[in-house]
């Protein structure tokens, strides 16, 4: 059409909100890295000195950005696999020809996706309280002793590794049974006729067909989970003997507690360019040039 | 006789994690009916003794509830109205309208799409600040009145909309605008419900940008009141669970009613390009 003017139109608004408030804020974030921005540049921008990678190297020597980048690396680590995981199983369990209510089962196990994260993690807190908790109490019955769920350096992390997990595999499980309905069942039918166990059927026929997909949901789960923050902000504040501190939490802290904008871009350049890193990995790994 | 033990431990199987994902939540919902402290008792109650609503009526009353609920029913209503709009015409004129740079601009934004916003976040703040919109809810509407996963999404479906239809209503003399208006958006609808309802959840939940923009008590959504309730009030487990109620109730009432929308508008956007 030739119609360029009025085309521009509709995408002006759209492109100028995106352009101004993402994409110019990223480009100034990269170039805030490597500036001393603190709270005395945030009162004028004549105190504002360019550091070169001085803050990258002082990051990379703070004890505490390390511990933040590992128990990061931890939750990820574990609250991917264990996330996709499920999702799976419970995509392969609606999809069965067994299986009874199946939307009312996939409606249930979908609802933790869309509830508000600081109030299920309010939930968290009193569930997992060691006197009074829930859990706790199930485990008793079971004869196991009082854990200190978020007390305990040890176990704050796997608490809320628990909470992503079961806040979020609804999502990619509803992302897979889509995918499982478009396998035709003929499929099934000839591997069947030809002696196939169920077990084979999984291994050989679902999962192929199943792995691009896998593929991208585990990329966009592992992106995603870098990116914790509100977890250990509401159930532990970074604790205790801050191992639950993560990446972005740690960037949080810098930059709107104590306003060192310059370190807390840096931070987060990092935690971009390793997720970055991870991601091309995992899609590099996997063989193919996924999405992302 | 092979079948019915399967079919027993594959029922058995999903109502046990059904149990497990529903379980925090309706203890929850049962909790906020329990009196101050019922619920720090051994063995730890289920069902509350005597039901009362008097922790729903400590937050209408001194929680300054209403209020933070009115803030983020406010905010996420017109960041979905606006970026509904600018997202639509945006998607719309990517799928069918020509301009010069098109096919660059939209790889562009497909390529911004897999960066994280954190990086963007001080920036941003300083932006706003010089703007003046550092703790007012336009440092919440601005930034969002437009984003790449909403004109991805519309642009996807759109791309389904024949030509023809367009070509028909140029012919007869109908300006672009009304073309838009007109025939496009009803066309559209499905698609702009999709995205309507994943704005309005993402909005209501989002918690990180209002926490740091909105410093000032009375601009507060909820899940950011909630979470410094939560840390001031930590021994009122009942109240704190009522709080929880509110704040979760209105999002998943929303999601039952309009499932097949979300669900949709989730599988759309999570096929790229």
């Amino acid at each position: 059409m030739r119609l360029p003017a009025a085309a521009w139109a509709f995408v002006a608004p759209a492109t100028l909100v995106v352009g101004v408030f993402f994409v110019l804020p990223v480009l100034a974030g990269f170039a805030l890295s490597v500036t001393d921005f603190d709270i005395y540049s945030l009162a004028s921008l004549r105190n504002l000195r360019f550091v070169g990678i001085d803050n990258y190297l002082d990051l990379l020597g703070t004890p505490l950005f390390w511990q933040a980048l590992g128990n990061t690396l931890y939750f990820v680590a574990v609250g991917v696999p264990l996330s996709i995981g499920l999702s799976l199983g419970c995509a392969l369990l609606l999809h069965s020809r067994l299986a009874r209510f199946q939307s009312f089962f996939r409606t249930a196990l979908f609802a933790p996706v869309v509830t508000t994260l600081v109030a299920v993690a309010v939930v968290w807190r009193y569930l997992f309280q060691t006197r009074y908790g829930m859990v706790n109490h199930a485990l008793a019955q079971a004869g196991i002793d009082p854990i200190d769920w978020l007390g305990d350096p040890h176990y704050a992390m796997p608490t809320i590794i628990l909470l992503a997990v079961w806040k979020n595999f609804g999502y990619n499980m509803v992302i897979l049974l889509a995918n499982l309905q478009t396998i035709p069942d003929d499929i099934y039918a000839a591997a069947r006729i030809d002696g196939a166990s169920p077990l084979q059927q999984l291994w050989r026929i679902t999962l192929p067909i199943l792995q691009p997909t896998l593929i991208l949901v585990g990329i966009l789960t592992t992106a995603g989970y870098f990116q914790l923050f509100a977890e250990p902000y509401v159930l532990t504040q970074g604790g205790p003997l801050r191992s639950t501190v993560s990446v972005l939490y740690f960037m949080y802290e810098e930059g709107f507690k104590w306003w060192n904008f310059g370190t807390a871009s840096t931070a987060a350049v990092l935690l971009f360019l390793l997720i970055f890193a991870v991601t091309r990995g995992l899609a590099r790994l996997s063989g193919r040039e996924a999405a992302a | 006789m092979k079948t019915s033990i399967a079919t027993i431990l594959i029922n058995g199987l999903l109502v046990g994690l059904t149990v497990v994902s529903l379980f925090p939540l309706l203890w929850m919902l049962s909790v906020s009916f329990m009196h101050a402290g019922e619920a720090s008792m051994l063995p730890p109650p289920l069902l509350p003794q005597a039901p009362t609503l008097e922790n729903y009526r400590e937050l209408l009353t001194r929680g300054g509830m209403p209020r933070y609920f009115a803030n983020s029913f406010l905010l996420a209503s017109v960041v979905t109205l606006v970026s509904l709009l600018f997202n639509a015409m945006a998607g719309y004129a990517f799928a069918k309208l020509q301009f010069t740079g098109q096919a660059r601009l939209f790889r562009a934004m497909m390529g911004a799409l897999v960066i994280p916003g954190q990086v963007a976040m001080m920036p941003l703040f300083l932006l706003l600040k010089q703007f003046g919109l550092v703790n007012s809810y336009g440092g919440i509407v601005v930034p969002a009145m437009a984003s790449i996963f909403g004109i991805f999404l519309v642009r996807q479906y759109a791309l389904s909309i024949p030509d023809a239809l367009l070509q028909a209503a140029r012919i007869d003399g109908a300006g672009e605008f009304r073309i838009f208006l007109r025939i496009i958006v009803p066309l559209l609808a499905p698609i702009l419900t999709s995205l309507a309802l994943l704005t309005f959840l993402g909005s209501w939940n989002d918690f990180m940008w209002p926490l740091i923009v909105l410093n000032d008590d009375r601009l507060q959504t909820l899940p950011v009141a909630l979470a410094s309730l939560s840390r001031e009030h930590a021994q009122d487990g009942e109240l704190m669970m009522a709080g929880s109620v509110v704040t979760v109730l209105p999002v998943l009432v929303l999601f039952f009613a309009l499932q097949k929308y979300y669900i949709r508008g989730l599988l759309v956007g999570s096929v790229k390009g």
